[in-house]
């Protein structure tokens, strides 16, 4: 059952059987898997993910796919990147990919990011798996004309992601660790504060820590910034028809409301979710 | 060129696949295309306004998953405005599934939901989710009956009822609902269990028990669907585990007489297509004209070669 059947190009979201092209450690806990992918795959955008259907490992294979966000995609190149740290049963199984593998893959699925045609500068914030899923921002940005800083947060300086994707694509890069300090909320919000008075922060984008949500919802009401947030869940079908993947965001009635978040997300507004 | 045709509880489909309650819905359309299915079985509707289980919803056992989401439900108005309508472009016939607490609400939201683009009901008599301990109408063939004449004498439309795997004697119950006016029975639902992480000690589901779904069930569900087969008259949907075409040619070959296909939707979303497209091969490749000549087919073991003969001829 690992093969494609019917797989069809006129569809938006196909599943397809894609053959790895690399797969190599960047840091002691996180792989960069490369894979050879066609449209519609190629046409991800920055926030969207597939549901992959992870190989075996230690002699099991996962039954159910898992959501993976998108790192970065080239159409010219026929490729689409990964950024993923080994867990559980699911990347450990893609741990196991070498090149010329297959990996069976559906999407691209959900809402991504969008940048707004009055934006000039955006602040990305980002830690641990959200700097995967904040990369592709980078691109997504430069190719709009915007400018932007990216906060990008992690344990140690060696466990720090994407520095080099930011800058590649001319953003400023601030990096902050938990080693130093620099990366408590006091800090990373002086940080924020600084880019607001420079008019650097048109926008807040966030993903990987509930500390740094929180932090960017409080700026974003006082200072009257917006902003998106994308979420993770546990997933069953990925295409908004089991209602697996929901979570607790705040509704127009003031209450609490669920909404999945293969569907109605991955990519919400900042102000939305309860918590990251 | 195979026939694959079939006329089951009042309606005519032109295939005998679709999907299962819950696995299915609008999203679906973007991977594949929902005119080759038999027919569409909506995601189960109350009249209550649900929001469903605590998270962890899914987890994953050996050959399958369990769920407890809990039925979510954006209730009748918004099932007749916003889910109807996106299924008036496409050809196959609709069938709502529906559920409620009790024999009256579940009559009366019947004929509640008996509105233009609904071909035919499924009642959902058999969520382990919905009461207390996980009990269902469908455990028993007294709630059975009570609860299936009162959605008969609430609804013209073709009638389907959905058995819970969850009972001592799934045959009697199938009795119940054949006599008390059922066009057909869904045979069957998830089957009640539970998992622990052995980590934190915790449930992995958040509401503790759940129900075991996937390729694990199909041996349970398949005798089942071959023991109503046994006790009724009335057609049979089969639904249980099915990922491929051989999965279906079983649940045929038992007494079914159509198969809906739930959690293989969750792994290959174009799981439908695949079956419908593996039991026309399978038909072509043993003769049979008809895939309707399958629907209990079994050989009881001893059979001889002239048996095997009439079968297969018996689809020229």
């Amino acid at each position: 059952m690992d093969t494609v059947h019917a797989a069809n190009s006129f569809f938006p979201v196909a599943e397809q059987s894609a053959a790895v092209m690399t797969n190599a450690a960047v840091n002691p806990e996180y792989k960069h898997l490369v894979v050879a992918a066609d449209a519609p795959a190629v046409d991800v955008v920055a926030g969207q993910f597939f549901h992959l259907l992870c190989p075996p490992s230690d002699g099991a294979a996962p039954f159910l796919r898992r959501p993976m966000s998108v790192y970065a995609a080239d159409r010219a190149r026929g490729c689409v990147e990964f950024l993923y740290k080994v867990t559980g049963a699911g990347t450990r199984g893609l741990a196991t990919l070498a090149p010329g593998d297959r990996l069976n893959m559906l999407g691209p699925l959900g809402r991504g990011f969008t940048l707004a045609p009055t934006w000039r500068h955006i602040a990305v914030v980002g830690r641990g798996v959200g700097l995967a899923t904040l990369a592709p921002l980078a691109l997504m940005a430069e190719r709009a004309g915007v400018g932007a800083t990216a906060i990008l947060s992690a344990r140690r300086p060696d466990l720090v992601m994407s520095v080099e994707l930011f800058r590649a694509h001319g953003a400023d890069v601030v990096v902050v660790t938990d080693s130093d300090h620099s990366s408590d909320v006091g800090n990373v919000e002086r940080l924020l504060r600084d880019l607001a008075t420079r008019h650097k922060a048109d926008a807040l984008f966030t993903c990987g820590s509930n500390r740094l949500l929180l932090l960017l919802q409080r700026l974003g009401k006082e200072l009257g910034i917006s902003g998106q947030v994308a979420l993770e869940q546990q997933m069953g079908c990925a295409l908004g028809m089991c209602f697996c993947c929901v979570r607790d965001f705040h509704a127009a009635d003031g209450g609490v409301e669920h909404r999945r978040v293969c569907w109605d997300g991955p990519v919400f507004d900042l102000q939305e979710p309860l918590s990251w | 060129m195979v026939d694959l045709a079939i006329d089951i509880g009042g309606l005519r489909l032109a295939n005998p696949v679709m999907p299962a309650s819950g696995t299915f819905a609008d999203g679906l359309a973007r991977v594949i295309d929902f005119n080759r299915l038999g027919a569409f079985v909506t995601k189960t509707v109350t009249r209550e306004l649900r929001t469903g289980n605590p998270t962890p919803r899914v987890a994953e056992t050996a050959g399958g998953m369990l769920n407890s989401i809990g039925i979510p439900s954006k209730g009748v108005d918004y099932f007749i405005n916003q889910t109807l309508p996106f299924y008036r472009r496409f050809t196959p016939p609709l069938i709502a599934s529906i559920s409620a607490p009790t024999a009256d609400g579940f009559a009366s939201l019947a004929a509640e939901i008996g509105v233009a683009g609904v071909a035919a009901i499924e009642a959902n008599i058999s969520c382990p989710n919905l009461e207390q301990d996980g009990r269902a109408f469908a455990m028993t063939p007294q709630a059975t009956a009570g609860v299936v004449a009162r959605l008969r004498a609430a609804t013209r439309l073709p009638l389907w009822v959905k058995l819970t795997p969850n009972t001592g004697d799934i045959a009697d119950v199938a009795r119940a609902a054949e006599a008390n006016g059922a066009d057909a029975v869904v045979v069957a639902n998830t089957i009640l269990a539970m998992a622990i992480d052995v980590e934190t000690f915790r449930p992995r589901l958040g509401s503790i028990t759940g129900g075991l779904s996937g390729p694990a069930v199909k041996p349970i569900i398949l005798r089942q669907v071959y023991q109503c087969a046994r006790a009724v008259k009335i057609d049979i949907v089969g639904c249980g585990g099915i990922a491929s075409g051989n999965d279906a040619v079983e649940y045929l070959l038992a007494g079914a007489r159509a198969v809906q296909v739930g959690t293989a939707t969750f792994v290959h979303p174009t799981a439908l297509i695949r079956v419908i497209d593996e039991l026309e091969a399978f038909c072509s490749r043993r003769g049979f004209a008809r895939i309707s000549a399958l629907t209990g087919a079994l050989m009881s073991a001893g059979a001889d070669e002239t048996d095997v003969e009439w079968r297969q001829e018996a689809g020229e």
